[in-house]
């Protein structure tokens, strides 16, 4: 791990990493603490004292309906978001590295929607959805199907997932083609070569050669789906209709800064960081037995 | 390739096509919709080709802003401005905070290195979305609400750059250093003269892909900005279309969709070799 030449002295090497260490206190350390102690308290009705509570926020969260109902949506939008954008990523990813030429310019052409913001990406499939103008709605309308995504949870959660999976099929295509592209070609001439058909060498030789790189995206994929989305959620629904679009990370924010409830956005806030704690741990666990390989 | 069935040949192109167009599809109405009259959208269908009034819409959305909306009449330029400063602040912050730590944990020993190495490894991955209202509260008690140093610092709080420079740093030969030391080069001399110059291609990966992770920012900029002249654009498109939605300006929201996401596709496409590269080392 070390390097065995280096140089002396030690205030050199403290003024180096003192710009970091200093922002991450202030800005990383003081706030987490900051949210671990507040999850201890409840706020008095009028905000001028606080009582301490011991985990009474906790157990007030955990009986809690509508957090409930929120863990149960997150997971419902996190899985539904990270499987529809890795198959799809995965399967154009297949197609591109079958061909000899022009892998190159379907990569340009599908890669640059990563740069779209998650709010932006929001905006245009609300406008594709908006219940009077949008175009889908439209011919939705011609079909017979009535669309109105304010209303109706189901088609709300529906255009959520639809539009936080679009942005993020270029990520998961270009990793599952670099993954692709790192199989040895000579591994699946040979499975051709003793009679296996091409669905029969993707299952039995690419899939699983395949998985570290898709367990990797699973993990990076739900943590995208956990919060970066906040901005797709607050474009088109606002949490709405009646919380059925409500993710873990939106709660924190209208508990904390629409509703001002301070003592229960705090104890969100702290279950949040354990789930992306645990979700580290493992990804680093998957990061050590790959360096073993 | 094992097989070459003419047949599977265009069936490939045809499923990728396929893809590029649902991809591309949203992009291009936007577009549409971003020439044409308030008219030609409140009446659907959209038409598919593009209007007349791109010139009209842009200069609108640019110089004079949304007349609709909270915030409204703010010219996009000046939103533009301030994604701007925000993305490079937080681009140029994050490598130079970077480069230097991990210069020292990579070429230096010294007392509570570890601890300190753990310190700053523990904020890796931690969004800043878990820990948004104390952060906020932090910033507000700094009076930092409302100005460019409170946009950009809590966001440099991370340390995936300095991950990928210290693993890049690991590679570099022993006998550089050794070589530079027995000319008797200083740490720094070495810092800037050496190390610098080999890590340019990370240094631009990292760029392209922090430079998006800055301008796309949503939550930070909402919270952090009241003032309306502070305000980013990618935040600031939201407020443009008020509750009841028939009321927007389409147009000139449409091309100031278009605005927001145009310098960062530029990015992306430009330094495209840079971007694969950061993308697939720095989130490794």
């Amino acid at each position: 791990m070390d390097k065995r030449v280096f140089f002396k002295g030690w205030w050199l090497p403290a003024l180096l990493v003192a710009p970091q260490l200093l922002i991450s206190f202030v800005f990383f350390f003081y706030p987490s603490g900051q949210a671990i102690w507040n999850s201890l308290f409840l706020p008095d009705p009028f905000g001028l004292k606080t009582e301490f509570v011991g985990l009474d926020n906790f157990r007030f969260l955990l009986s809690d309906p509508y957090y409930l109902a929120s863990f149960k949506t997150t997971i419902i939008f996190s899985t539904a978001v990270s499987v529809s954008s890795m198959a799809l990523g995965l399967y154009l990813a297949a197609l591109a590295d079958r061909l000899i030429k022009g892998a190159g310019v379907y990569q340009t052409l599908l890669i640059w929607p990563y740069a779209i913001a998650p709010a932006i990406a929001g905006v245009l499939w609300l406008f594709m959805f908006n219940g009077n103008i949008g175009l889908a709605s439209y011919y939705l309308k011609g079909l017979g199907y009535e669309w109105n995504h304010t209303l109706k949870g189901d088609q709300a959660m529906f255009l959520v997932i639809l539009a936080s999976s679009w942005g993020r099929i270029s990520y998961n295509f270009l990793f599952f083609l670099a993954g692709l592209q790192a199989i040895p070609k000579s591994i699946i001439e040979a499975a051709a070569i003793d009679g296996a058909s091409f669905w029969k060498r993707f299952g039995t030789i690419v899939i699983p050669l395949l998985s570290p790189i898709t367990f990797f995206l699973l993990v990076v994929n739900i943590v995208y789906a956990f919060f970066d989305t906040f901005g797709v959620i607050h474009t088109i629904t606002s949490g709405g209709p009646e919380q059925s679009t409500t993710i873990l990370v939106y709660k924190v924010f209208s508990d904390g800064f629409v509703s001002q409830d301070l003592g229960s956005s705090a104890a969100q806030s702290v279950i949040l960081l354990v789930l992306v704690g645990i979700l580290t741990v493992i990804q680093f666990k998957y990061i050590e037995r790959k360096v073993h390989y | 390739m094992v097989e070459k069935k003419k047949s599977g040949y265009w069936l490939t192109h045809l499923g990728l096509i396929l893809g590029v167009l649902f991809i591309f599809f949203p992009v291009w109405l936007t577009f549409v919709a971003s020439t044409v009259t308030q008219d030609a959208i409140i009446y659907p269908p959209l038409p598919m080709l593009p209007g007349t009034e791109f010139f009209e819409n842009y200069a609108n959305a640019l110089f004079r802003g949304s007349p609709e909306g909270y915030g409204a009449k703010v010219p996009v330029i000046k939103m533009m401005i301030n994604s701007a400063i925000m993305a490079i602040g937080i681009t140029v912050g994050k490598i130079i905070i970077s480069l230097l730590s991990a210069f020292a944990f990579v070429y230096f020993r010294f007392p509570f290195r570890n601890l300190c190495f753990w310190l700053i490894f523990i904020t890796l991955m931690l969004p800043v979305e878990v820990r948004i209202v104390p952060t906020y509260e932090v910033v507000a008690n700094l009076n930092l609400l409302n100005t460019y140093t409170g946009l950009i610092f809590p966001l440099i709080a991370s340390a995936t750059a300095t991950f990928l420079f210290r693993q890049f740093f690991m590679t570099i030969p022993d006998e550089m250093v050794e070589a530079a030391r027995m000319d008797g080069c200083s740490p720094m001399r070495f810092f800037f003269d050496i190390l610098i110059p080999i890590s340019k291609t990370n240094i631009a990966a990292l760029f392209v892909i922090l430079f998006i992770f800055g301008w796309n920012q949503y939550l930070w900029p909402l919270l952090m900005t009241t003032d309306p002249d502070m305000r980013t654009i990618v935040m600031a498109i939201d407020s443009m279309i008020p509750t009841g939605d028939d009321y927007a300006h389409w147009p000139t929201v449409m091309a100031t969709a278009m605005l927001a996401m145009v310098p960062p596709v530029i990015v992306v496409i430009s330094m495209q070799k840079f971007f694969v590269k950061g993308l697939l080392e720095s989130d490794k």
